[in-house]
C-alpha cells in the first residue's frame, strides 16, 4: 500500500501489513512519519494512491460510499483532540457513535430510540463518566473528555478501534489511565485496537505488537521484548531522548 | 571629509522631504477637487442653507406639538410593521439555511457550487431593500406583501452570509469524528455542524430582525406597507403634527426593539 498525498509528499510507501483479530497494536515513529496515514486508510478517511486494504475478506479500498460508510460504522475512532461537539451534551456526542445504525430521519429530527440511548449510556458507564452525560462537553476536563471519544467509539460496537495520539493532549497521570481504559477494551471485548504512540515507554507497556514506521516505510514489527534503544534509534533515526519518554509509571 | 558627509545626507534627505510634500499636496488637491465638483453636482451651497433655514424651523415649528391623539389612529400600522419585519425575517431564515451550507468551504466540497452560492449571496446584498421594495411594488401591488417580500431577500442575503463565514471558522473536528462513524452529509449536518452554529445563526436572525424593524418603517415610503405609508400620507397632506407623532413612534418602536433584541443577543453568547 502506498499514498502518496497531493504535492508529492510520500507518507506510505509500499507498505504491507496484516493486523490479527484482537491484537493491540502501538504504532510508533516521529511525527511526519505516517502513523496518522496508515491510521487513517484503515476507515479509508484517506485512499490509499495505490494498494489494498482489507478487513475480514472485505476490500475498504474499493468499497463505495454506502458500503464504505457502513464499513465504517463498525471502526471506532479516537482522537488526539477528542472531536467532541464541545457544546452538545456528552450523551449526545456518544450517540454520534449509533449514526450508522439509527435511521437518517431519525437522526435529523434528534429522535433516538431508546435502546440506542441506553447503548451509549452504557459505554459512558463503562469509561467511568456515566454521571457526566448530561453535562456539556466542554465542562469536562481533558481526560474526561477523551472518555467521551473513547465511548463514542464503544458505542459502535466497532470490531476496531484506531486511536490516533489518543494521549498527546493529556497529562501523564492521566495517559496512562486513558490507555489502561482502552487496554481493559481490547482485553475484554476482544477489539482489534491499533494505537499511534510517539512515546516509548508507554509503546513498550501496553502494546501486544509494535510497528515502527519511519519516512513512511515499515522499519520494526515486533513484540515489546524484541524492542531495544538500538531499534527505537533505527526507528526515530536519532538517538532516543528523555523527551521520548513519558515516565510517571501507572 | 565629516562635513562632506553631512551635506550628502542633508541633500538626499532634503529632496526626500520635498518629494513628500509634493505628494501630500497633490492628494490634498485631488480630494477637495472631488468634494468641491460633488457639492457643486448637487446644488450645495452655505448661502442656500442659511437661506432656507426660517422655512425648516417655520416646518419645525408646524410639527409642534405632535398630535398625540393620532397615536392610538397609527397602531394598527404600527402593528403591520412589526408583523412584516417577524415574517420577513423568519423567512428569510429558512431560506438561508441552504445557502449558508453551501456557501461554506468546509461543509460544501463541490467546488463550482460554492463559488455559484457565494456570488448568489453577495449579488443579492448588493441592492438595497427599497429598491427591491419599489421593484415589488411595481411586479404585484402596493402593500404589505410586496415590502415583506423585499426583506425576506434581503433577509436571506445578510444571515447567509454572516452565518456561514461563522460556519467556516468553526472547529471541524467533529465533522472528522462523524465521517469517522459512518455518517452521511445529512446526519454530519445535524450532529456536527447545526449544533456548534445555532447561537451564531440564532444571534445574526436577531439582528436582522431589528435591520428590518428599521427598515420595514420606510417600506411605506415607495408603498410597500408598514407605518411609513402613514408618514408618506402625512407629509403628503401637510398634517405635519400628524408626521411628527409618526416620527415619534417609530423612534420609540426601533429603540424598544433593538433594547430586547440586544439584550437577547448577549444572552446567546
Amino acid at each position: 500500500m502506498t499514498v502518496v498525498y497531493p504535492g508529492g509528499v510520500t507518507a506510505l510507501d509500499k507498505l504491507n501489513l496484516k493486523i490479527n483479530r484482537g491484537e493491540f497494536v502501538v504504532v510508533v515513529g516521529l511525527s511526519g512519519a505516517g502513523k496518522s496515514t496508515l491510521l487513517r486508510c484503515v476507515n479509508r478517511l484517506v485512499s490509499p494512491t495505490s494498494g489494498r486494504v482489507e478487513i475480514d475478506g472485505t476490500d475498504v479500498t474499493s468499497a463505495g460510499t454506502k458500503k464504505l460508510r457502513a464499513v465504517r460504522g463498525r471502526i471506532g475512532m479516537i482522537f488526539q483532540n477528542f472531536n467532541l461537539v464541545k457544546r452538545s451534551l456528552v450523551l449526545k456526542n456518544v450517540l454520534a457513535g449509533r449514526v450508522s445504525y439509527v435511521p437518517t430521519w431519525r437522526t435529523m429530527l434528534g429522535w433516538f430510540p431508546r435502546a440506542d440511548k441506553a447503548i451509549a449510556l452504557e459505554c459512558l458507564e463503562r469509561v467511568g463518566i456515566a454521571e457526566k452525560a448530561a453535562v456539556r462537553a466542554d465542562a469536562l476536563s481533558g481526560g474526561q473528555q477523551q472518555r467521551v471519544g473513547i465511548a463514542r467509539a464503544l458505542a459502535q460496537r466497532p470490531q476496531i478501534i484506531l486511536a490516533d495520539e489518543p494521549v498527546a493532549s493529556l497529562d501523564p497521570p492521566t495517559s496512562h489511565s486513558v490507555m489502561r481504559d482502552l487496554k481493559r477494551i481490547n482485553q475484554e471485548d476482544g477489539i482489534t485496537t491499533i494505537v499511534n504512540l510517539h512515546f516509548i515507554d508507554m509503546a513498550i507497556e501496553y502494546a501486544d505488537r509494535i510497528i515502527g514506521l519511519r519516512e513512511g516505510a515499515l522499519v520494526f514489527d515486533g513484540t515489546p521484548a524484541d524492542t531495544s534503544e538500538a531499534v527505537f534509534e533505527e526507528i526515530y533515526g536519532r538517538a532516543i531522548t528523555a523527551e521520548d519518554k513519558l515516565g510517571d509509571g501507572p | 571629509m565629516t562635513t562632506s558627509f553631512k551635506t550628502s545626507v542633508d541633500s538626499g534627505s532634503r529632496a526626500m522631504i520635498v518629494r513628500r510634500r509634493l505628494k501630500r499636496g497633490v492628494v490634498t488637491a485631488v480630494v477637495i477637487a472631488i468634494y468641491v465638483w460633488s457639492a457643486r453636482g448637487i446644488g450645495f451651497n452655505v448661502v442656500d442653507i442659511l437661506r432656507e433655514l426660517p422655512l425648516f424651523f417655520s416646518l419645525l415649528g408646524r410639527m409642534l406639538p405632535p398630535n398625540w391623539s393620532f397615536g392610538l389612529r397609527i397602531l394598527p400600522a404600527v402593528i403591520e410593521t412589526i408583523q412584516i419585519a417577524i415574517l420577513a425575517t423568519a423567512i428569510g431564515a429558512v431560506f438561508s439555511v441552504p445557502i449558508t451550507l453551501l456557501a461554506a468551504g468546509n461543509v460544501n466540497g463541490n467546488r463550482p457550487l460554492y463559488l455559484v452560492a457565494k456570488a448568489f449571496m453577495n449579488l443579492i446584498r448588493t441592492i438595497p431593500e427599497l429598491l427591491y421594495a419599489s421593484i415589488l411594488v411595481a411586479g404585484i401591488g402596493l402593500g404589505a406583501f410586496a415590502g415583506m417580500i423585499a426583506l425576506v431577500i434581503f433577509s436571506t442575503g445578510v444571515i447567509a452570509k454572516l452565518t456561514s463565514e461563522s460556519l467556516e471558522a468553526v472547529d471541524t473536528g467533529p465533522f472528522e469524528a462523524i465521517h469517522a462513524v459512518g455518517g452521511n452529509k445529512l446526519e454530519l449536518i445535524r450532529m456536527a455542524v447545526i449544533p456548534q452554529i445555532l447561537p451564531s445563526f440564532s444571534g445574526y436572525t436577531l439582528y436582522v430582525f431589528e435591520i428590518n424593524i428599521r427598515a420595514s418603517t420606510v417600506l411605506g415610503l415607495v408603498g410597500a406597507g408598514g407605518i411609513g405609508t402613514v408618514l408618506r400620507t402625512s407629509l403628503d397632506l401637510f398634517r405635519y403634527q400628524n408626521a411628527a407623532t409618526t416620527i415619534l413612534v417609530t423612534f420609540l418602536l426601533v429603540a424598544v426593539i433593538d433594547f430586547v433584541s440586544t439584550k437577547l443577543r448577549e444572552r446567546l453568547i
